[in-house]
């Protein structure tokens, strides 16, 4: 037995190229064409429980593999295996699974959501998607905002209200925003003094007489007061800003930049006016949709 | 085939011949050992507060795996790299020193391989029997004889993909299920493929796995030097100047050899036949020896039944055999050993080191800081508790190192958390920056588990504006 297998020195194929060109023969394993004979099984199973062989503009569909699937439109398909039905299949489980929690969500209070850690937990992990998806262009990723442009979701200050009533309203029906810019009716001076008075509101001002000036201007000849009112804390009913906060959505104040530069951008601000609108979403979204994101954006903002 | 060219190597079968012996007991020894930590640990109950009572379970669904008290979570799967290493090590250390340890003894196509050659014996008989009926023409005993063993060796087999299985789910409800046809899928493909392939590796395909499908029975050589014990047959007192030869009552007396230079093997072949893998150990090294020692046993045996001193075929290395000084302490044994013990000790570190409960904290870097109405500056953080004890436990959400700040957390700084649940808060600290000069200012989170007051701290960072 063993001593066949010391005896024996390499084969050659036979053949002799050259005269002496010869070719080792290294014979395989037994159980190595065992294991190509498998295969060769394998396939012909393969050939004729999955599709195979094309036939003209057809092909082999192979038999017993029917794949059930429905649609999102609710068309109901039924097909030979394939990797495009399985995955279409894959998202039909995805919706009815999702149906199932979207349905305990229906009808229920904003408040009740809350204090139900999975319902919570749902409605935010999707809307957070779904703010990726629709609201980030503008809003930016996390609801940061953009200063000058889009206003920042994550302060404390709501233009246009915070209450959930208030929120799913805007996300409804869309806002739009306008200041006329007041280049024509006031003059250089003027401009500068009601500036400074609006820079005064929020503890920016240093110039007590301009202040003065500028108050009798923000009450009187401009009627600044109409939307932003007396005290300046603005009015959300009609989305005027808040000019008495640290918060400043659409002139980029920096907090600790200086007060030179500050009184142009209010001044610039003041003159030329401010327009923003935001689309409304309602027939983007369904209803659903639209209360998870209004729960999601009131959650993103800081309580006072 | 004489003249035509083969392109497939027919196996030639090998019969081993059973053999007592030292090397034979501990390899006996090793089987039952191994076997039954195999297939007896899925059936030891374990008292546990929560999770399976079972000593080992793999649990793939809920993520966890129980090995006796250590809990294993998917986040702690960095130690099966360690395990990996230490595997890898050990080969390496003993394979330098000793040989092929791990194939002769330890390796499970080595184990159920003899379990398999054993059946065989058991139902067809020795080595001679076995030849015999193989090469005999087939009728009633042969389908009988052959039968039995292959059932046998089902039955063994079949057992054998079982047991792995019912390490990942609660034996005794697992075995039911499946006899009954109510496990899931995973659970019959699982046993079926290990059936199969104990089957065909250690009934069919055997030495062939370690010849020409085990890697590392190939890149063993680079762990062998010249003081690696290996398992040889002493060449110059086996031959002496006139070769080995056949026994006669003249040259059979040990003196008579001696005195005529005759070698001490008497060629009887006994080490060859009990050989697993079908080699001549007499021919030196070969890469097919698995170093089982069993032609140690044989020979040995012989020598005893002859009265010549044993160990004609023995542990040896190469030095020794050229009667050199045997080395262990080389730089290599001492790298191998070296890194052994480093890997082991950051390990077990890392286990015992483990923490009842993960904090983890993330900032919110979209925006970095916002500010509010009335001037304070707020972070953000995302923060990620697990509790991993095997008790229901309690925790307080905190801080440490802030001056004139505000901190609100989403949905409660104070939560409850079951045995491995995990729970995600949004922390939000505003702080006045009234004052503050750097842009960064550095804090801690304490989590304080309100039944043991144990405290967990991890820094974070608030960022202010330029």
């Amino acid at each position: 037995m063993s001593k066949e297998k010391q005896n024996r020195t390499v084969q050659t194929t036979g053949h002799a190229w050259d005269g002496d060109i010869q070719e080792f023969n290294n014979p395989l394993p037994t159980w190595w064409l065992w294991g190509f004979y498998a295969t060769v099984v394998f396939a012909i199973i393969y050939w004729v429980f999955y599709p195979a062989w094309p036939i003209g503009d057809d092909y082999t569909k192979g038999i017993g593999n029917q794949i059930e699937y429905t649609t999102a439109d609710g068309k109901h398909v039924t097909t030979h295996w394939n990797t495009r039905a399985l995955y279409e299949r894959e998202l039909q489980e995805a919706r009815d699974v999702r149906e199932k929690y979207l349905a305990t969500l229906k009808n229920v209070s904003y408040e009740d959501i809350l204090k139900d850690t999975d319902k919570r937990a749902y409605a935010l992990s999707t809307a957070n998607v779904l703010f990726a998806d629709n609201c980030a262009a503008c809003h930016q990723p996390g609801g940061a905002g953009l200063a000058g442009h889009y206003p920042s979701l994550v302060d404390d200050d709501w233009i246009w209200g915070g209450e959930y009533v208030r929120i799913e309203e805007t996300i409804r029906k869309g806002r739009n925003g306008n200041m006329p810019g007041f280049a024509g009716r006031l003059n250089e001076a003027q401009l500068s003094d009601v500036s400074e008075y609006v820079l005064s509101l929020s503890g920016h001002s240093k110039n007590t007489a301009m202040v003065k000036r500028g108050k009798r201007i923000f009450e009187g000849e401009a009627a600044c007061v109409a939307c932003h009112t007396m005290t300046g804390k603005g009015n959300s009913a009609m989305g005027s800003a808040n000019l008495t906060d640290q918060i400043w959505t659409v002139a980029n104040i920096k907090l600790k930049s200086e007060h030179d530069k500050n009184l142009v951008t209010i001044k610039n601000l003041v003159a030329n006016g401010v327009s923003r609108s935001m689309p409304a979403w309602e027939s983007r979204f369904t209803d659903t949709e639209i209360r998870m994101l209004t729960l999601y954006v009131r959650e993103l903002g800081s309580s006072k | 085939m004489s003249e035509q060219t083969a392109y497939v190597e027919k196996r030639i079968p090998v019969f081993p011949r059973s053999v007592k012996g030292i090397f034979r007991n501990l390899k006996t020894t090793i089987l039952i050992f191994a076997y039954g930590i195999y297939f007896i640990l899925p059936w030891l109950p374990w008292e546990r507060e929560t999770g399976p009572n079972q000593t080992i379970i793999f649990d793939i669904v809920n993520r966890r795996f129980y090995i006796f008290d250590l809990v294993v979570y998917a986040q702690d799967i960095f130690w099966l790299a360690g395990f990996l290493i230490i595997g890898a090590f050990l080969l390496f250390f003993v394979t330098s020193i000793l040989g092929r340890v791990f194939c002769g003894y330890f390796c499970f196509q080595t184990l159920w391989t003899d379990v398999f050659i054993s059946i065989e014996r058991l139902v067809q008989g020795e080595r001679n029997a076995r030849i015999k009926l193989a090469r005999s023409d087939w009728n009633t005993r042969k389908y009988l004889l052959k039968g039995t063993t292959w059932i046998l060796w089902l039955l063994v087999s079949f057992w054998t993909g079982l047991s792995f299985t019912l390490y990942w789910g609660e034996a005794g409800q697992l075995v039911i299920d499946f006899f009954t046809g109510q496990a899931p899928f995973p659970a019959y493909a699982t046993t079926f493929f290990i059936t199969v392939t104990t089957l065909v590796m250690a009934g069919l395909a055997r030495e062939q796995v370690c010849t020409y499908m085990c890697p590392y029975a190939r890149f063993q050589s680079a762990m062998f030097d010249k003081d690696t014990m290996v398992v040889a047959y002493d060449e110059i007192r086996g031959e002496r100047g006139e070769a080995r030869c056949k026994p006669t009552k003249e040259n059979l007396p040990y003196d008579f050899r001696r005195d005529n230079d005759l070698g001490d093997c008497i060629d009887c072949g006994f080490c060859v036949q009990v050989c697993p893998v079908g080699i001549d150990i007499r021919n030196g090294l070969q890469y097919q020896c698995i170093s089982c020692a069993l032609c140690v046993d044989a020979c040995n045996t012989m020598m005893d039944t002859i009265k010549y001193p044993r160990g004609l075929i023995k542990y040896t290395s190469e030095v020794q055999q050229g009667n050199k000084k045997h080395s262990w302490f080389k730089l290599k044994n001492i790298g191998y050993a070296l890194s052994l013990i480093i890997v082991t000790a950051v390990l077990l570190t890392a286990i015992i080191n483990r923490q009842g409960t993960e904090l983890h904290v993330q900032q919110v870097r979209q925006p970095l800081y916002i500010i509010l109405s009335d001037g304070y500056i707020q972070n953000r953080y995302s923060i990620k508790i697990l509790n991993k004890q095997d008790k229901t436990q309690t925790y307080a959400l905190t801080t440490s190192g802030l001056q004139h700040f505000r901190i609100e957390v989403k949905p409660s700084a104070r939560f409850t958390l079951g045995s491995g649940e995990g729970l995600t808060v949004n922390a939000r600290i505003s702080v006045d920056p009234e004052g503050v000069e750097d842009e960064q200012q550095v804090f801690q989170f304490v989590l304080v588990n309100r039944g043991s007051n144990e405290r967990i701290v991890v820094e974070a960072q608030i960022f202010l504006p330029e």
